[in-house]
């Protein structure tokens, strides 16, 4: 190994060639502050535009200060991260980032979660010594994101993330000088553009320049209307990071405590999304093993690989990109749409609630999750079957300003019958988790055999394109995952071309899956979170007593009383659906 | 911004300005210089189609004609006329001969006189700083202009000039 020597704040440093000033020094505990700068391990996930001069340290020899995130080591190099002359100029470009920033922090979306505000206060900042003109830049707000750009600092994390991670190209950095800023093309509103609201811009932004629409206000007026039944679903990724909200660990998982929060912050059912995952699996594996004994049948037309239908922006993302494959995935709705389909017939039937007295609240990891139940083809007459979709993080200001104390809280269970879900509906919340949930259920219907193993550790991971051959009783099945659409991308791109050679492919919108979605808790670029989210699933997967959704009574029930088989008419009317060719538009 | 649809003369030459450099992302700068030098002006339908032709997105392309000032979205005059900001030029006037500018053609900056016949745009240096303050008629530098001399430069187009070759989109 090619190994370099340097010196760093009077420490003998010795790291690999290739290595940043600022990553040699975090290897021996110095931790230069850095604001543009991000990096996710282990994901390929790095934004180094060098842009915001943040992390400049002084180096021995030379006459510039040299930004450390992009300067690599060099033998012999004498560096002084916390020299007089760093930290002035450290506090310089900071004070002139605040300069051009609204000073109204006390009311912004992102307080307290603000990396620039973290970094004015690092560094000391009590004062801004510069005065100058102030960006004026439109509000923009979509179904699901807000823009308000005033609040960018152009450290271009959301255009890396946008471009690089998603392939989306939604965002791109305009204009020149003062004048520049993150926007879509011909500076139109992110609604009109190919946006798919996977939300990871707003994953990374370090201000409140990107932030999900707040729909609080909303739930708490239904949750206050007595005319309302109100009630929730919760998706599987919601329970494995709420905690961090309140000060768990990472990985805590607090499915029992939301189920309480809940219920005391007023809804009438508290139901689980989980269920909706083991419908969803019901309905989208057999359309699989349909088009599969379709195939090995010799019939021509079918459709294979069949992809997953349950992530709103993947979807929103081939209906914008690969328009042409539109027959490909699962016609299968997502969970979330399932289950405000099957609560707005089916429950409310059961309870006697008309659909329009009975609103239906999910909890979501997701951004996009706002602009799908937003979709026309999720309501009958104007009447939505999802209201609202609150992310996580609005789920935490709930319950914080109802002043529940939520680490006290006892764990409760969700109600009957939409909140009783198996261990393979949990797993939704990760990469591979979809299909192998798939694979658990799709094996004992196609096979008559009893599975002897459940954990297919063969499909778990944080790999962005990974790939398994399942062996289904001497058929063997190839599986395709991808999380991140610039990783599904490459797989759509070989289907186009003919190469794909798998039956079945899963695909996630967000690095790890929904545990890295747009609405949980901001990582802040701490890749390890993300992974402890995904093992905190797994650990939930396995402590649970039924663990394939076939087994679910209540689905079984489901079926028994109102739906008759997977995809029946009812069935197809009610859980499946149709995409659009969004290319034009 | 007003849509427009491009004709089918108009799409051609796009398309083979693009294929003319392999379609090659890495050549979009030259690709919009030379749409911009046929058709005059880069609008928002000619972006669209250039980014489908070289795969890339369109906000990409629309960031690329916003951060260099030499693209234009927007029609030009017959004749394009360019006021150097550049420092040199700034400190030799050149906001005077802007302010004549805009006086005599009662028009702003980016604007076109109504017959079509003018544009105004600034522009940052054109390599010509022992010259300042510089003026750009079309091609043409016009060097050490004083404020009193504008009238004459813009009288030389008013009749009679050879047309500069455009396509009409």
């Amino acid at each position: 190994m090619d190994m370099i020597n340097l010196t760093i704040d009077n420490r003998p440093v010795s790291v690999k060639r290739g290595t940043s000033v600022l990553h040699a020094a975090a290897q021996v505990g110095i931790k230069i502050p850095s604001l543009c700068y991000m990096k996710l391990e282990d994901l390929n996930i790095e934004n180094k535009p060098g842009g915001c001069r943040v992390c400049v340290v002084e180096v021995e020899g030379r006459r510039n200060l040299a930004p450390a995130c992009c300067t690599d080591v060099a033998e012999g190099m004498v560096i002084q991260t916390h020299s007089m002359r760093a930290i002035h100029a450290r506090r310089t470009v900071v004070e002139l980032i605040l300069s051009d920033h609204p000073t109204d922090c006390l009311k912004c979306a992102k307080a307290g979660n603000c990396d620039l505000q973290s970094m004015a206060q690092h560094l000391g900042i009590r004062e801004i010594h510069y005065e100058g003109e102030q960006s004026t830049f439109r509000e923009d707000t979509s179904p699901a994101i807000i823009r308000e750009l005033d609040k960018c600092i152009r450290c271009r994390r959301c255009e890396m993330m946008c471009n690089e991670i998603q392939s989306v190209g939604a965002l791109s950095a305009i204009n020149r000088g003062f004048n520049a800023v993150i926007s879509p093309a011909f500076e139109m509103n992110l609604d009109h553009s190919v946006c798919t609201y996977c939300g990871q811009c707003v994953a990374v932004c370090p201000t409140g320049a990107l932030t999900e629409v707040d729909h609080t206000g909303a739930v708490i007026r239904a949750l206050s209307d007595p005319s309302k039944t109100v009630i929730v679903q919760t998706a599987p990724a919601v329970r494995a990071a709420l905690g961090e909200e309140f000060g768990d660990e990472p990985g805590t998982l607090v499915t029992g405590k939301m189920a309480a929060a809940l219920r005391r912050l007023g809804f009438n059912y508290v139901f689980d999304t989980d269920f909706a995952a083991d419908l969803t699996i019901l309905e989208e594996g057999t359309e699989l093993l349909n088009r599969l004994t379709a195939f090995l049948g010799g019939d021509k037309n079918v459709k294979l690989p069949m992809l997953t239908s349950c992530c709103p922006a993947w979807v929103k993302f081939f209906e914008h990109q690969f328009p042409d494959l539109k027959d490909i995935p699962s016609s299968a709705r997502s969970p979330q749409q399932m289950f405000g389909s099957i609560a707005k017939t089916y429950f409310a039937d059961k309870i006697g609630v008309n659909r329009k007295d009975l609103v239906v609240v999910s909890i979501m990891p997701c951004v996009a999750k706002k602009y799908e139940c937003s979709r026309e083809e999720f309501s009958v007459n104007g009447n939505p079957d999802v209201d609202f979709a609150l992310t996580t993080r609005e789920l935490a200001q709930l319950i914080n300003l109802a002043n529940i104390d939520f680490k006290s809280l006892p764990d409760e269970d969700f109600d009957h019958p939409m909140g009783e879900s198996t261990g393979a509906g949990v797993i939704f919340g990760t990469t591979g988790g979809v299909i192998e949930a798939a694979v658990r259920t799709a094996y004992e219907v196609f096979t008559g055999k009893k599975l002897d193993r459940l954990d297919y550790t063969e499909l778990r991971g944080m790999e962005g394109l990974r790939h398994a051959t399942i062996d289904f009783n001497g058929l063997p099945i190839h599986i395709g995952i991808a999380h991140g659409l610039g990783n599904a991308r490459k797989l759509l791109e070989d289907i186009q071309q003919g190469k794909s050679h798998f039956h079945a492919i899963e695909i996630m919108s967000c690095p790890g899956g929904c545990i890295g979605g747009g609405g949980q808790p901001y990582h802040h670029g701490d890749a390890e979170i993300l992974k402890k989210r995904q093992m905190a699933l797994y650990r939930e997967d396995s402590g649970k007593p039924i663990r394939k959704s076939h087994e679910n009574p209540y689905i079984t029930k489901l079926y028994e009383e109102f739906l008759g088989a997977p995809m029946s008419e009812k069935a197809h009317h009610l859980l499946h659906t149709e995409y659009f060719d969004r290319s034009k538009s | 911004m007003p849509k427009i649809k491009l004709s089918q003369r108009t799409i051609e030459i796009v398309k083979e300005i693009c294929l003319s450099f392999e379609n090659n992302e890495g050549e979009l700068i030259n690709v919009l210089h030379e749409a911009q030098h046929k058709l005059g002006y880069l609008p928002a339908e000619v972006q669209e189609l250039i980014a489908h032709e070289l795969n890339m997105s369109i906000a990409k392309v629309y960031g690329v004609v916003t951060f260099y000032s030499f693209f234009n979205m927007l029609p030009q005059g017959e004749f394009p006329i360019s006021v150097c900001m550049g420092t040199a030029c700034y400190v030799r006037g050149a906001e005077q001969i802007l302010h004549e500018i805009k006086r005599q053609l009662n028009i702003e900056v980016g604007q076109s006189t109504p017959d079509g016949k003018f544009s105004l745009n600034c522009l940052r240096c054109v390599g010509a700083c022992g010259l300042a303050p510089v003026v750009m008629v079309g091609e043409k530098v016009y060097g050490r202009v004083a404020p009193q001399q504008i009238r004459k430069i813009i009288a030389e187009y008013q009749e009679g000039c050879v047309r500069p070759e455009k396509h009409e989109m």
